[in-house]
């Protein structure tokens, strides 16, 4: 029997996302939350797995008391249990702290698990850092961008693409890996199942740093080491400049301007300065 | 005794070499850091027979390559790289590691950074030091519709992936020199716990519009089907793809695949160039992630205008022209 862990995110609708264009700030508190769109992915592809060899599922997040909603969404689709990590004190962890916590919240619920499987991105900070940082955390093998897995005797073995390679790769369990968007279409959940899931008979524990011994220094903000200076609209920054006249006259400032621009973006090397060859016309 | 300099080091991402240019752009953009800070440029190359990758990225601006080469590094593999430059870091302490955001960076760097307990910022489009001498990271967040500047304080080294695409390469110079440090592979490196089976390269598929960098899009200011015609010329001249509009695609200017909107595909290419388009939310909502907008519109008022970074005056059927005729010119083949 396989022992899995999912590890979810909660992330906010963006296509819904209520954002200030005055004062350039996203009104995040506002948004509704959605399981991240890869995170479904590796549920799926962990109850595939499931079916497939036996196995039972530990979903875990770790967000705000809302991101509860996301486990029961997991419970309704097959996860056995949800496991929430919710704690004021975490709030702003970059990934180095995500990953710290997550793997002590991981040995204290679940040490025996075979294989975590995360989301290979989020769609609200798409860092894809949290899963690699969590195998090192765990100091276990990752893979990540997988598009297929199954199990071979005590391995597991995985197809994915990287850098316009398609790799076939081996990895010793107990491993992690992270899914892509490709494969693994999430499937559709009853709506009896969303409702059970939503009163109280599914399995769902909720714990904070305390529960897991964890120094509250250690989890949030502080003990990150990355810090943001400033979030801001690239829109809202730009320049807007304007250009008239002659036709030819536009294209040389054009070239003038933002000529390395251009020319990094269609990969050709363009002479950005036309004074130096006079023309003959 | 002269006092060691800090060094600056680019990840050698020497992979799919000719198509993969993002160590180069790190090395050009390493060169212009560490001018400011007066620290050297460091590469690390691991790998088997990569004679011909350190003598490039020397000739790319590298002072220093870190080398390893040895049969066992003849794939890619993360745990055996993440080893090895570990223990390049700990002897050699550079201040920051740029790593190309390519799938193996993105795959291999967070676990560098989280064995070092250093800060990394992931997928950056912009890099620079601000007035302490930190690294300040430009990274994306929510699909590019916001940006975030990062630094690394306290830990050391400071580690960033950065996008393909960002910077714009040194020209090489092959008079170049450079000191390169010979590392022997260690005898305790780890047995590998993932193990490549087989890798296939993929044959290189079509350019997908959503991928390109170059987007040339037309909107029904360019008049007829005939004037039209003329984007498609000018996207292949810069090796980009072509967009449309509703409009355009109703009137059979384009067909239904280049329809780029809500009802059709979503863009972010890093320059993107919108012909006679009046900016409709529905057109609009797609092309957000755009780096930079060049929008050509006889209207200065019209909402496509107001979004763009340059914003042009003129008929879109002229500018079109006058504009492939430079790009034959400026193109240096
Ligand atoms: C449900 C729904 C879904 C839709 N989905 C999409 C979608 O996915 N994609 C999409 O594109 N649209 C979509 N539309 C249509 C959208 O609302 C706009 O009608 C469309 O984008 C306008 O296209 P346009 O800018 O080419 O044309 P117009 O709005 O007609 O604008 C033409 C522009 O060209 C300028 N112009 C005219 N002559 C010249 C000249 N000689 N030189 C320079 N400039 C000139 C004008 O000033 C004007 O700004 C949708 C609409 C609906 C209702």
């Amino acid at each position: 029997m396989l022992k899995l862990v999912v590890c979810i995110k909660q992330v906010p609708m963006v296509s819904e996302l209520p954002w200030d264009s005055k004062t350039g700030t996203l009104r995040r508190e506002l948004a509704d939350g959605m399981m991240n769109p890869a995170c479904r992915h590796a549920l799926e592809a962990a109850l595939q797995l499931k079916h497939e060899y036996g196995g039972h599922i530990t979903a875990i997040t770790m967000g705000p008391p809302m991101a509860e909603e996301v486990l029961r969404e997991a419970v309704a689709a097959g996860a056995d249990r949800g496991v929430l990590l919710t704690d004021r004190r975490m709030a702003g962890a970059d990934t180095f702290v995500t990953s710290f916590i997550l793997a002590h919240a991981i040995q204290k619920e679940c040490p025996d698990f075979d294989l975590i499987l995360c989301g290979c991105y989020t769609s609200d900070s798409e860092t894809a850092q949290v899963g690699p940082q969590l195998a090192e955390e765990l100091d276990i093998p990752g893979v990540a961008y997988v598009e297929h897995i199954e199990l071979d005797k005590h391995t597991f073995r995985m197809r994915r693409v990287s850098d316009n390679f398609l790799e076939t790769l081996e990895m010793d369990a107990p491993g992690l890996i992270t899914v892509t968007t490709q494969q693994y279409a999430p499937r559709y959940v009853s709506f009896a199942g969303v409702q059970d899931a939503f009163f109280d008979k599914a399995d769902i524990l909720t714990i904070g740093s305390d529960d897991l011994g964890l120094d509250p220094e250690m989890t949030g903000i502080k003990a990150s080491p990355t810090k943001i200076l400033d979030v801001y609209s690239p829109t809202a920054e730009k320049e807007n400049i304007v250009m008239k006249g002659a036709a030819r006259k536009i294209v040389d400032q054009l070239f003038e301007n933002f000529g390395d621009k251009i020319s990094g973006a269609i990969g050709k090397d363009l002479k950005t300065h036309d004074h130096d060859e006079e023309e003959e016309e | 005794m002269k006092e060691n300099k800090r060094e600056i080091w680019v990840f050698g991402d020497y992979r799919n070499y000719f198509q993969n240019r993002v160590t180069l752009q790190l090395l050009a953009r390493a060169t212009d850091l560490a001018s400011k800070t007066d620290a050297e440029v460091g590469a690390v190359v691991l790998g088997r027979d990569v004679d011909e990758y350190v003598n490039e990225y020397i000739a790319h601006g590298a002072h220093k390559v870190y080398v390893t080469d040895h049969p066992r590094l003849k794939d890619y593999n993360v745990e055996t790289y993440v080893a090895l430059t570990e223990r390049l870091v700990r002897e050699h302490q550079p201040e920051t590691i740029l790593i190309g955001a390519t799938s193996f960076g993105r795959e291999f760097a967070p676990r560098v950074a989280k064995r070092l307990g250093t800060g990394l910022s992931a997928d950056c489009v912009g890099l620079d030091i601000n007035e302490d001498g930190l690294l300040v990271q430009t990274a994306p967040s929510f699909g590019g519709n916001l940006l975030a500047k990062i630094v690394t304080p306290d830990r050391r080294p400071q580690m960033a992936t950065v996008r393909p695409g960002m910077f714009q390469e040194l020209p090489h110079d092959y008079e170049r020199t450079g000191e390169i440090i010979q590392v022997p592979l260690p005898d305790d490196v780890p047995k590998a716990r993932v193990r490549l089976i087989i890798a296939e390269r993929q044959p290189q598929r079509d350019q997908r519009i959503e991928d390109a960098r170059v987007v040339v899009c037309g909107g029904r200011g360019m008049g007829s089907k005939n004037k039209f015609k003329k984007l498609f010329e000018l996207a292949r001249l810069m090796n980009g793809e072509l967009g449309a509009t509703r409009p355009v695609v109703y009137s059979k200017w384009a067909d239904h695949e280049s329809l780029i909107g809500q009802a059709g595909r979503h863009i972010s290419p890093q320059v993107l160039f919108s012909f006679g388009i009046s900016g409709a939310i529905q057109h609009t909502a797609a092309i957000n992630d755009a780096d930079f907008i060049i929008a050509v519109n006889k209207n200065p008022n019209a909402t496509m205008m107001k979004m763009a970074d340059v914003a042009i005056v003129a008929d879109a059927n002229q500018l079109c022209i006058a504009l492939m005729k430079e790009l034959k010119k400026r193109i240096r083949n």
